[in-house]
């Protein structure tokens, strides 16, 4: 299917034939498609990593900043233009790892922001060490013995800070994915989705096989704005559930409670000056 | 008998955290401008919340002033052991006024021999009328002594205190009242200071601190987005913009750590807006990957940096200037970038609004570098005004086909916002080609890096020249940058040699490439830094190939006296 989101011409795609990632972008632009977006008012905000590369195979603003650190600069460019559609999209190292407080602190900040997180339990950039989602065991060239840490539940934390909207999916369902990314753009407030992705080259272990062996539908009787029931799903972990966790109360947006913003919405390079009021501050301390 | 000079009298206040010394030195430089007297003050404090001893140091004067000094006309003993740390500065000539029983014993008996120090000690706590009031008592002493007229001292408190109720402002009223009696009837048969004429054109003058005119700088130069994390002595300028954000459209976010704040600031700067850190040390330390990205992404960036002692916490409330290396050399690549460096409140001022013009324009970080002395101190300006024409950002819309990273003569690519423009605006921290996608081309690799320094040579377009005071032709030269600028000028009006010249630079990166000549010509050339190791005297010798002989360091953490630098200087060949 092609969509205003392809780029013109020859796209040569970083990376490895089989990767989940192909799956995750085609579901990306037919949920941009499918939303009637213009690709110039869309921002596509990624950290380091083989998935921080997605924004280079989509027509469409980005800002590829650096590793871990997508969230504070997406979550500033909404402020500062709250009619853009900004979009995080990058790994598990970069957003739980290496970006981890700012992950936390975004919660809490809950700028009206998508974050897309491809979720391949390694790093594979670097190849093969274990990310903060590698399962106990593991073994990797530098967890020789096996992982031992606790694996981190970005799910449970989002719900545990009331994110309006979590979800997680997988790779291998685009159908799935792309509906979650559609529930996910269309909610105000911070949207998690956390997108199960095999790396076929560096995670022998969490493969296509073993993510539909430990992966279910949620129930259609799940009520994701039942926090209780949705901290239970979120914690679920063999097989974890995929779809909506959940659907915070509805909480104003980061942005709408700036106070440059409180008389509507516009970007702040269209907003005027107070050379006058300047006048009266420095006239004050004569 | 008399205190001070006839044209300058130096009060020391000594009290513990808690006591209001901060308040009380903002008022009493108000009434002390309004009464027609050049002032400045500068307080110096612990790093604790309540006990310890603080103090500020107040000067009035028949003529502008801004450095601190050895010398104590009169000390003001506010809390048991004030006195133990100025030990040292106190002289006979010192008159001591203080709380009874705070003043210490050493000083009231003479251990038996005659009496040695004009020492009054009163009942500050009764005559205030509650021990909360013994501030406003002693401003109200002050302002009695220094005659500056009841009626300024009551609108200055009137307006300092408008925020609380009407029985603390009376209670408070009385107590200055009382302070004011005093120093005009019992005080006033011991002793009388000095009074310095009083200029009565101090009207059109601001009364304010480094922190107040570099925030204010900011806003005229369009700042409308600040990040930070609290950190002395750089949070004042978080507060201050918080504080106007409303009625000048500035987004304030307290980040959850430095290093979100420099990437919040440059999502901000991508976004359109004017961003600005501000940070200390240990802070700008987590933000160097952050200062690298802007060097690659092209963005531009305005980085406060209030200088306080290192390494690592250091002191906290002090004053140091030992970051400069850390600023010029901090990220790694190689990209351009300009360091300013204020000297005074007027350059903390036109600096930091220049800043962010100078960020825009050549889409580079540019550093405000500051100290705890000149943010915390306050003096007088003149020359701040608004500006008449607002800023203008220097965006573009792009077009379809437009290219972040286009190839131009000197470097700079016309800048497109995101929405602005039909055409996609991209960025990236990779190497990238004109487009800003990722390349590993060698030869794009290469023409990259030449653009971005092709804009270190244009910053030479846009330098600011050191400030040069003396002789035509100085035998000896004295360099300075930053805060030093109004200890050294004093303490050479105070030398009268006739042989040494005084070159101050308030941009210290980048230097002119050519030279300058009253430099290059001293025979002897005399460094004053804060710091340890003379870190600009280094960087001048590296880039013109020249000595220094002769450096005037001070690392305690206090900012150089103008007794001191006197002693150095005249120890001159």
């Amino acid at each position: 299917m092609s969509t205003r989101f392809d780029l013109e011409g020859p796209c040569d795609i970083a990376w490895c034939p089989g990767c989940g990632n192909h799956a995750i972008l085609a579901s990306l632009k037919a949920a941009l498609e499918g939303l009637d977006l213009d690709p110039s008012q869309v921002v596509l905000v990624s950290g380091i990593g083989q998935a921080a590369k997605t924004p280079q195979y989509v027509r469409a603003n980005y800002f590829n900043g650096l590793h871990g650190r997508a969230l504070p600069v997406a979550t500033a460019i909404k402020a500062c233009n709250p009619e853009l559609t900004v979009i995080v999209i990058s790994g598990d190292g970069c957003i739980y790892g290496e970006g981890g407080n700012h992950f936390i602190h975004a919660m809490r900040r809950n700028p009206d922001i998508t974050v897309i997180v491809h979720d391949n339990m390694v790093y594979g950039l670097t190849k093969g060490q274990a990310s903060p989602m590698s399962r106990p065991g593991f073994r990797t060239p530098v967890q020789v013995q096996g992982v031992t840490q606790e694996p981190f539940n970005p799910v449970a934390v989002a719900v545990a800070l009331k994110a309006p909207f979590v979800a997680r999916s997988f790779s291998g369902d685009g159908q799935h994915v792309q509906q979650m990314l559609e529930g996910a753009l269309t909610t105000k407030g911070l949207a998690l989705v956390d997108i199960f992705q095999p790396c076929v080259s560096f995670n022998r272990l969490n493969t296509y096989q073993w993510f539909r062996e430990h992966t279910v539908l949620l129930d259609a009787g799940h009520d994701p704005s039942d926090p209780q029931q949705a901290l239970t799903e979120a914690l679920a972990s063999d097989p974890f559930p995929l779809g909506v966790i959940s659907r915070g109360p509805a909480r104003p947006a980061f942005e709408e409670q700036l106070d440059v913003h409180h008389k509507g919405f516009s970007p702040l390079y269209h907003h005027r000056f107070a050379a006058d009021r300047l006048e009266g501050l420095l006239m004050e301390m004569r | 008998m008399q205190i001070g000079t006839q044209s300058d009298l130096t009060l020391v206040i000594s009290g513990e955290a808690g006591q209001g010394l901060q308040t009380l030195e903002g008022l009493l430089v108000r009434v002390l401008k309004r009464a027609g007297y050049y002032v400045c003050a500068s307080s110096e404090v612990m790093s604790r919340i309540r006990g310890g001893n603080n103090s500020s140091m107040i000067r009035l004067a028949s003529h502008p002033v801004g450095a601190c000094v050895r010398r104590i006309d009169l000390f003001i003993a506010l809390c048991p052991g004030c006195m133990e740390r100025f030990h040292g500065r106190l002289t006979p000539q010192t008159v001591i006024l203080g709380e009874k029983g705070h003043v210490a014993k050493r000083y009231l008996t003479g251990a038996g021999k005659e009496r040695k120090f004009p020492v009054l000690a009163l009942e500050l706590s009764e005559m205030a009328g509650g021990e909360r009031y013994v501030n406003t008592l002693v401003l109200g002493l002050c302002a009695g002594l220094c005659e500056s007229g009841p009626e300024v001292l009551e609108d200055e408190l009137r307006r300092g205190l408008a925020r609380l109720d009407e029985a603390t402002i009376e209670a408070n009223l009385r107590a200055a009242v009382r302070g004011y009696a005093a120093a005009r009837e019992e005080i006033a048969s011991v002793f009388r200071p000095a009074l310095p004429a009083r200029e009565r054109a101090l009207d059109a003058c601001l009364a304010l601190r480094g922190v107040d005119a570099v925030s204010l700088g900011a806003l005229c130069g369009g700042c409308n987005f600040v990040a930070g994390y609290p950190m002395s002595p750089s949070t004042g300028v978080l507060t201050f913009l918080a504080r106007h954000a409303r009625d000048f459209g500035v987004i304030v976010e307290q980040a959850e750590d430095e290093i979100a704040a420099v990437n919040m600031a440059l999502g901000a700067w991508y976004a359109g807006a004017r961003a600005l850190v501000t940070t200390s040390g240990g802070g700008f330390a987590l933000m160097t990957e952050g200062l690298s990205l802007a060097g690659c992404i092209e963005s531009p960036l305005v980085v406060h940096l209030g200088q306080r002692p290192g390494p690592a916490t250091g002191l906290p409330t002090r004053t140091e200037q030992a970051d400069l290396t850390h600023a010029l050399y901090a990220g790694h690549g190689e990209f351009p970038r300009i360091v300013l460096a204020p000297g005074t409140l007027e350059q903390g001022f036109a600096l930091m609004r220049d800043a962010f013009d100078l960020a825009d324009r050549f889409q580079v970080p540019v550093f405000v570098l500051t100290d705890q002395f000149l943010l915390d101190s306050w003096g007088l300006a003149t020359g701040m005004a608004a500006p008449v024409h607002a800023p203008e950002p220097q965006i573009v819309a792009g077009g379809p086909s437009y290219r972040r990273y286009a190839f131009t003569e000197d470097g700079i690519s016309p800048r497109a916002i995101p929405g602005l423009g039909s055409g996609c605006v991209c960025v990236d921290s990779d190497e990238h080609d004109e487009y800003g996608r990722i390349t590993e081309d060698f030869t794009m690799r290469e023409a990259m890096v030449r653009k971005r320094l092709r804009k270190g040579q244009a910053l030479q377009g846009a330098l600011r020249g050191p400030t040069y005071v003396g002789p035509p032709a100085p035998r000896c030269l004295a360099v300075g940058w930053g805060s030093t600028w109004a200890v050294m000028n004093e303490a050479l009006a105070l030398l009268e040699r006739d042989d040494i010249g005084w070159l101050h630079f308030s941009q210290v990166w980048p230097l002119p490439l050519e030279g300058i000549p009253v430099l290059m010509r001293a025979v002897h050339r005399i460094a004053i830094e804060g710091n340890a190791t003379g870190q600009f005297a280094g960087l001048l010798s590296q880039q013109y190939r020249l000595d220094f002989h002769t450096q005037i360091l001070k690392f305690n953490g206090r900012p150089f006296e103008v007794e001191e630098v006197c002693e150095r200087l005249a120890d001159l060949p």
